[in-house]
């Protein structure tokens, strides 16, 4: 016997884990896991961005996906931000840098620049 | 953490072409790349696209692939999971829209699809109560409970307009009200699981693949008229939907979503299954309740109906699977919802099982009222190997067929009626220029010679009368006079047979004399078949013209019906063969050997 509190709490907590399947039009995270991207460190910064989202309570609305090479090996990993038409390019990533993109970029709106490509190349 | 769903169709059909051992393998290959914290597999139900299966689709991105084989999950770990490449050469070439498509909800197949009934099929696991809960299920009993009297119930149902999909279609809210009305100490709630159209699995699907909306959607009925008892008749067959809804059961127990006391609203109420052995006649109402209380299963004269004296003569309602799995989101989201898709007279959706001459086999929900036209070419990419579409059957084997020149009918009750069809529970199947109608009315009929009861003689010995004239008939022995006879029985055993079995089983006669009454003739008067389908008026003939002497067909002749003559065609140096008709046995091997097409058919 569950009471209407758990289940409501059951609920809550089994749509977070199931929104991966019914994201439309969400925040779009792309990280390039191909085998440069891999090499590089990718994994981590793919597995803390599927948590930070989730643990920040957004997983309704951004959705965590990888890709193949994006073609800038030199720059992997690298992480992509689809917001709408806007495109956020993150390179060099680590699985600290991707905690702050998500609680300042995702979560406030707010462009991490000093990781994005632009800073990069100056 | 999880960034990433594999999911498994376990549905029957992909059960049969290998999907639990495609299961195992994507699971173990996991492990091997350690990405099992990563990447979750979830076993769902049907997709409705049995025929592609196994189907597998992986989130994010809803990428589906179809024909998934054991060797192919490797890949699919490496590329997809592990880099992120989408493995092109498993993705579904779509037939309407030529070009591959990714995404499962892309497909022409789907496109049209509106899914309400099937909503949760193929998104969640079947056997977890929370992913149920998650996608708002048991919502809609918690309203009733807390926020709605019985009365208030019945009218949404009313108010919606949804009528019932086992085949009569009657008002489900209606049907509440009746058994309401009724003061008794007991009474009960069915559900027909039973299925008993020939090709026809969509109550099957809802089961594998969403069996908690069935168990909702009876408690709230059971709220509604005052009954503390359900019962699931679900036939034997369908092992993989028996075991469903057993844990179904278990789990809402568990949850105190069923039993004493549901949701602390002091409401009692339970469910129990009864397997049925897969009689035709045992979905009828009354024989489905005179089985579930361990009787053989025969109809019972009406009235009193069942909403009087039903089960164990007490006040019951009986609906189908799909009917149960509408309710739920009727009283989410509204009478007003409902009754805003499809036609007047026709509310919501129907699912249908797409069978026969068509692409796409499968399971498909549309709005009621979508042409015929759309079903067949857009959702099932229309009729394999260049054929036309002669005529489509719904209904099985109590309904009727709509030839080609109704394909823009719409797929309501009315429309279907008035042609002399019947929506059904949902049996859909497509015939091309190779299907004889003659044929088509003498398989169904069987069908229900030897399903019929044999309790009423209209049904019993009426039906078997109409076989054996059909019998003749493609037998080339039939007269003129056979289809006035045909129809007058017909007519004889639709007013007199005790249950909707036999008042129904003339139907596929009667609509394919309607609108192909010429193919009746040609058995007749030309005895011949003109789909080339009935044997016995078929016969093997070799054009001595063409036959160079090989001898080929003669020695691949299991009758030896084949003998060398003395004709030899100009500029030809061996003589022709020809074939003795009264030795034949039609088996069409000499045919299939001839090189130069000296054989044919007539
Ligand atoms: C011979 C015969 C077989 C039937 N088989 C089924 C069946 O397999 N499943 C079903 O739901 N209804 C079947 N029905 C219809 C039921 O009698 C009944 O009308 C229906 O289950 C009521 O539910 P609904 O109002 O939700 O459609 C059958 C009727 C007849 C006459
Ligand atoms: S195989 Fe064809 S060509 Fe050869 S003998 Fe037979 S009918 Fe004639
Ligand atoms: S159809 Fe079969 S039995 Fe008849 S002639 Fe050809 S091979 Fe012989
Ligand atoms: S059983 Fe898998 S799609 Fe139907």
């Amino acid at each position: 016997m569950k009471s209407l509190e758990e289940l409501a709490r059951i609920r809550e907590q089994t749509k977070a884990k199931i929104a991966l399947r019914e994201k439309e039009g969400a925040v779009r995270v792309v990280v390039g896991m191909a085998t440069c991207g891999i090499a590089a460190g990718a994994r981590p910064v793919l597995s803390t961005f599927v948590e930070e989202v989730n643990g920040s309570g957004i997983g309704d609305k951004v959705s965590v996906e990888q890709t193949g090479c994006i073609g800038i090996c030199q720059y992997e990993p690298v992480v992509e931000i689809f917001d709408g038409d806007e495109k956020t390019t993150y390179v060099k990533m680590t699985a600290d840098k991707a905690k702050r993109v998500v609680a300042e970029h995702l979560v406030k709106g707010n462009v991490v620049t000093e990781y994005t490509i632009g800073a990069a190349k100056v | 953490m999880i960034r990433s769903h594999v999911m498994i169709c376990g549905g029957s059909g992909c059960t049969a072409s290998g999907s639990k051992a495609l299961q195992e393998a994507m699971e173990k290959e996991l492990v091997a790349k350690d990405l099992q914290d990563e990447v979750k597999v979830v076993q769902t139900g049907c997709f409705g696209l049995c025929e592609l299966g196994p189907i597998m689709v992986v989130y994010p991105g809803d990428v589906f692939y179809s024909r998934v084989t054991v060797d192919d999950i490797p890949e699919i770990v490496e590329e997809h999971l592990l880099k992120g490449r989408i493995v092109d050469r498993l993705v579904h070439e779509d037939e309407v829209l030529k070009e591959q498509v990714t995404s499962l909800n892309d497909t022409s197949f789907y496109q049209v699809q509106k899914r309400v009934a099937l909503k949760n099929c193929g998104l969640i696991d079947p056997e977890s109560i929370d992913e149920y809960l998650a996608m708002d299920g048991y919502v809609a009993l918690q309203k009733v409970l807390q926020e709605m009297t019985p009365d208030d119930v019945i009218q949404v149902m009313l108010d919606s307009g949804l009528r019932g999909r086992g085949g009569a279609g009657f008002p489900t809210g209606l049907k509440w009200k009746f058994a309401k009305g009724y003061d008794a100490p007991q009474k009960f709630v069915c559900c027909n699981a039973d299925e008993g159209d020939p090709g026809a699995f969509m109550d099957r699907s809802i089961l594998e693949g969403d069996p908690h909306v069935v168990l909702e959607a009876m408690t709230i009925a059971g709220y509604a008229i005052g009954a503390n008892q359900g019962y699931i008749y679900v036939r034997a067959e369908y092992p993989i939907a028996v075991q469903r809804l057993k844990i179904a059961l278990d789990q809402a127990h568990e949850y105190g979503l069923l039993g004493k006391n549901i949701m602390e609203t002091g409401f009692d109420f339970d469910i129990d299954i009864r397997l049925g052995a897969g009689a035709f006649v045992c979905g009828e109402e009354t024989a489905l309740m005179t089985s579930i209380e361990g009787n053989r299963g025969e109809p019972r004269p009406r009235p009193p109906f069942p909403a009087e004296k039903g089960l164990f003569q007490s006040p019951s309602i009986l609906n189908n699977v799909e009917t149960w799995a509408n309710i739920p989101q009727i009283i989410i989201n509204g009478p007003e919802w409902f009754a805003a898709m499809g036609t007047e007279k026709s509310k919501g959706t129907k699912v249908f099982a797409l069978g026969g001459k068509i692409k796409h086999t499968g399971l498909v929900e549309i709005p009621m009222g979508t042409t015929l036209r759309t079903v067949i070419e857009e959702v099932g990419g229309g009729i394999p190997n260049g054929k036309k579409f002669k005529a489509a059957q719904t209904g099985g084997p109590s309904g009727g067929c709509i030839p080609a020149s109704h394909i823009d009918v719409q797929m309501d009750y009315e429309h279907l009626a008035e042609i002399g069809s019947i929506m059904g529970s949902g049996g859909l199947i497509v015939m091309d220029e190779d299907n004889c109608m003659v044929d088509i009315a003498k398989f169904f009929l069987k069908f229900t010679v030897d399903e019929s009861c044999g309790k009423c003689t209209p049904c019993r010995i009426g039906t078997r009368r109409m076989l054996e004239i059909l019998d003749r008939i493609t037998e080339g022995k039939g007269t003129m006079e056979d289809i006035d006879k045909l129809e007058e029985l017909a007519y004889y055993i639709k007013e007199n047979a005790l249950c909707g079995l036999g008042q129904t089983a003339p139907n596929p006669v009667l609509s394919t004399i309607r609108f192909f009454r010429d193919e009746y003739i040609a058995h007749i008067q030309d005895k011949k078949c003109p789909a080339g389908v009935c044997t016995a008026l078929l016969s093997y003939v070799i054009d001595p013209e063409k036959c160079i002497g090989c001898t080929m067909c003669q020695r691949n002749c299991p009758a030896d019906a084949i003998s060398v003559t003395d004709y030899v065609a100009e500029g030809h140096k061996k003589p022709s063969l020809a074939i003795d008709t009264d030795k034949c046995i039609k088996c069409g091997a000499c045919m299939n050997n001839c090189k130069f097409g000296a054989i044919s058919k007539q």
